[in-house]
C-alpha cells in the first residue's frame, strides 16, 4: 500500500530524515514511536506531501508521489489525516466540516455527503452533533468529527499524527476506542503515538524513529518489552 | 424657546454644511470601495509566492505609509499635470483616488494580516483532504480571514472620512471647506465649527459603536 525508498527531507540545512525505508501493506496497522524531534511528523507529511519530499521515492496505492504528473489532490483524497490540533474547520458545523470535502472535490451532491456523513457521525458516537459549531465541541469529540471528516473522502489510507496527545487523559479512550473499530475494519493506518495499550492491541508493527532514522522495527510486544536498540531502550525507560 | 434654538447660529449653518457632508461621505465611500479592490489585491500581492510581486506591493504600501495623505492630495490634483497624463483631475476625483490610494495600502496590511493571521492547520487540514490552494482559500481560509477584517475596515472607513478634512486645501467641496466659506461671510467661527465636529461625531461615534458590538457578535 505504502513504499518508502530512501527518502531524505531537508529544512534548509536541515537534514530532517536521513533515509527512511518502510513497506506498509493493505490493512496493516503501523504505529511510530520516538523522541521529540526526531521526525516523527515529518515522516508523515511527507506521505501525503504535506511537506515536499527533498529525495527519494514515495508510493502509495501504486502511484509515486514524487513523479511531477502525478496529480496530488487526487492522491490525498486517497490519504486521509488527523492532526494533533484536530484542525477543524471553525466557521463550519460539524456536518458541514465533514460534507465540504466530499461535496467539492468527489463531486456529491448535498444529501448524499449528508447521509454519508451522518452515518460517520453514528460511527464516531456524535450523531447528535451534526448541527453544532466545533466550538462547542470536547477536545475528543473534535477529534472524532476530524476522524470522521477523513474518513468521509473513503481513504485507503489513514494517517494519525499523535491524535490523542493534545486531549484531557479521560477523553483519549473515546478517541482510541474509534481507531480500534477503524483498525479492526481493515483500515490501514500509521500512527504516531505513544499510547502503548493502543499499539500492543492493534498495532501490527512498532516504527522506533530517532534522529531522522528507523532505528527499530518489529512487533509491538518485542519493541516494548525487550527493545534490541540502545536508543530505544533509553526512550522506552524515559516515557513509561 | 424652540423658536430661539431654530434661530440660533448654530442651526442656520446646518443646510450649507449639509452639502458638505454630503461630499465628506461621498468621498470616503467611493474612496474605500475602490480602496478596498486595491487593498486586496496588494494584501494578497503581499502574501504572493513570488518575491518581485512582494516587492512591488511592499514597496507601494510602505511608500503611501510613510507619507502624509496631505501630500499625496496635492501631488494627485496640482503635481500631475496635463502634460504628464493628458488630463488633469477634478478636485473630487483627485480626492476619491487619494482615498482609495491611500486606504488601499493601510487595507492592504488589514488583508495581509488577516489571511495570516488563520492558522496554518487550517490550510493543511484543507490540502489534506484534496482540496485545491485556491478552494481552500475559497472555503477555508477568506471566510474566517473576511470575519477578522470586518472591524479593522470599520476603523479604516472611521481614518479615511477624517483624512477627506484635508482635502479642502484641493478644494474639494467637503465639510471643512463649506464651513470655512460659511464663517468667512457670517463671521460665526465658533459655533460654525462645534457644528463641524457634531457632524464628524453623528458619523464617526455610532460607527464605533456598531463596530464594537460587532465585533463581540464575531468573537475575533
Ligand atoms: N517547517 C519546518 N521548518 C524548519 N524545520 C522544521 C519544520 N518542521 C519541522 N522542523 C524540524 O524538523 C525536526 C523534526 O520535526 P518533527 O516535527 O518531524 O519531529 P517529531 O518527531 O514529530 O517531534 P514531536 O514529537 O515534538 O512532534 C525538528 O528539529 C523540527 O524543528
Ligand atoms: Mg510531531
Amino acid at each position: 500500500m505504502i513504499s518508502v525508498k530512501n527518502l531524505h527531507k531537508y529544512f534548509g540545512d536541515l537534514e530532517v530524515l536521513k533515509g527512511i525505508d518502510a513497506e506498509i501493506k493493505e490493512q496493516e496497522v503501523v504505529c511510530v514511536i520516538g523522541p521529540s524531534g526526531s521526525g516523527k511528523s515529518t515522516f508523515l507529511r511527507c506521505l501525503n506531501l504535506l511537506e515536499e519530499v527533498t529525495s527519494g521515492q514515495v508510493t502509495i496505492d501504486g502511484e509515486d508521489l514524487t513523479d511531477p504528473s502525478t496529480d496530488i489532490n487526487k492522491l490525498r483524497t486517497k490519504v486521509g489525516m488527523v492532526f494533533q490540533h484536530f484542525n477543524l474547520f471553525p466557521h463550519k458545523s460539524v456536518l458541514e466540516n465533514i460534507t465540504l470535502a466530499p461535496i467539492k472535490v468527489k463531486g456529491l451532491s448535498q444529501q448524499e455527503a449528508k447521509d454519508a456523513a451522518l452515518s460517520l457521525l453514528d460511527k464516531v458516537g456524535l450523531a447528535d452533533k451534526a448541527d453544532v459549531y466545533p466550538d462547542s465541541l470536547s477536545g475528543g469529540q473534535k477529534q472524532r468529527v476530524a476522524i470522521a471528516r477523513a474518513l468521509a473522502m473513503n481513504p485507503k489510507v489513514m494517517l494519525f499524527d499523535e491524535p490523542t496527545s493534545a486531549l484531557d487523559p479521560e477523553l483519549v479512550g473515546d478517541v482510541l476506542q474509534v481507531m480500534k473499530d477503524l483498525a479492526k475494519e481493515g483500515m490501514t493506518m500509521v500512527v504516531v503515538t505513544h499510547e502503548m495499550g493502543f499499539a500492543k492491541e492493534v498495532g501490527d508493527r512498532v516504527i522506533f524513529m530517532d534522529e531522522g532514522i528507523i532505528q527499530e522495527e518489529g512487533d509491538p510486544e518485542q519493541v516494548f518489552d525487550n527493545p534490541q536498540n540502545p536508543r530505544t531502550q533509553s526512550f522506552l525507560s524515559k516515557i513509561l | 424657546m424652540l423658536d430661539a434654538l431654530m434661530d440660533s447660529a448654530y442651526i442656520k449653518s446646518l443646510p450649507f454644511l449639509w452639502d458638505g457632508l454630503k461630499v465628506t461621505v461621498g468621498i470616503t465611500a467611493v474612496g474605500l470601495f475602490f480602496g478596498i479592490i486595491i487593498g486586496a489585491i496588494a494584501g494578497l500581492g503581499k502574501l504572493s509566492k513570488s518575491r518581485i510581486i512582494r516587492a512591488i506591493w511592499t514597496v507601494y504600501v510602505e511608500v503611501v505609509r510613510g507619507t502624509p495623505i496631505l501630500a499625496q492630495a496635492l501631488f494627485l490634483y496640482f503635481g500631475i499635470s496635463e502634460d504628464l497624463i493628458g488630463l488633469n483631475l477634478d478636485s473630487f476625483t483627485a480626492g476619491v483616488i487619494a482615498i482609495a490610494v491611500n486606504a488601499g495600502a493601510y487595507i492592504a496590511e488589514i488583508v495581509r494580516g488577516a489571511v495570516y493571521s488563520i492558522d496554518k492547520g487550517q490550510h493543511e487540514a484543507g490540502r489534506s483532504l484534496g482540496l485545491s490552494q485556491k478552494q481552500t482559500m475559497r472555503y477555508i481560509i477568506w471566510p474566517q480571514a473576511f470575519k477578522r477584517m470586518i472591524p479593522p475596515l470599520g476603523n479604516q472607513f472611521v481614518i479615511s472620512l477624517k483624512d477627506t478634512s484635508v482635502f479642502s486645501v484641493i478644494a474639494v467641496h467637503d465639510l471643512v471647506y463649506k464651513a470655512k466659506q460659511y464663517y468667512n461671510i457670517t463671521f460665526e467661527v465658533f459655533e460654525t465649527l462645534v457644528m463641524v465636529c457634531l457632524l464628524y461625531l453623528c458619523i464617526t461615534i455610532p460607527t464605533a459603536l456598531y463596530l464594537r458590538r460587532l465585533e463581540r457578535k464575531l468573537d475575533v
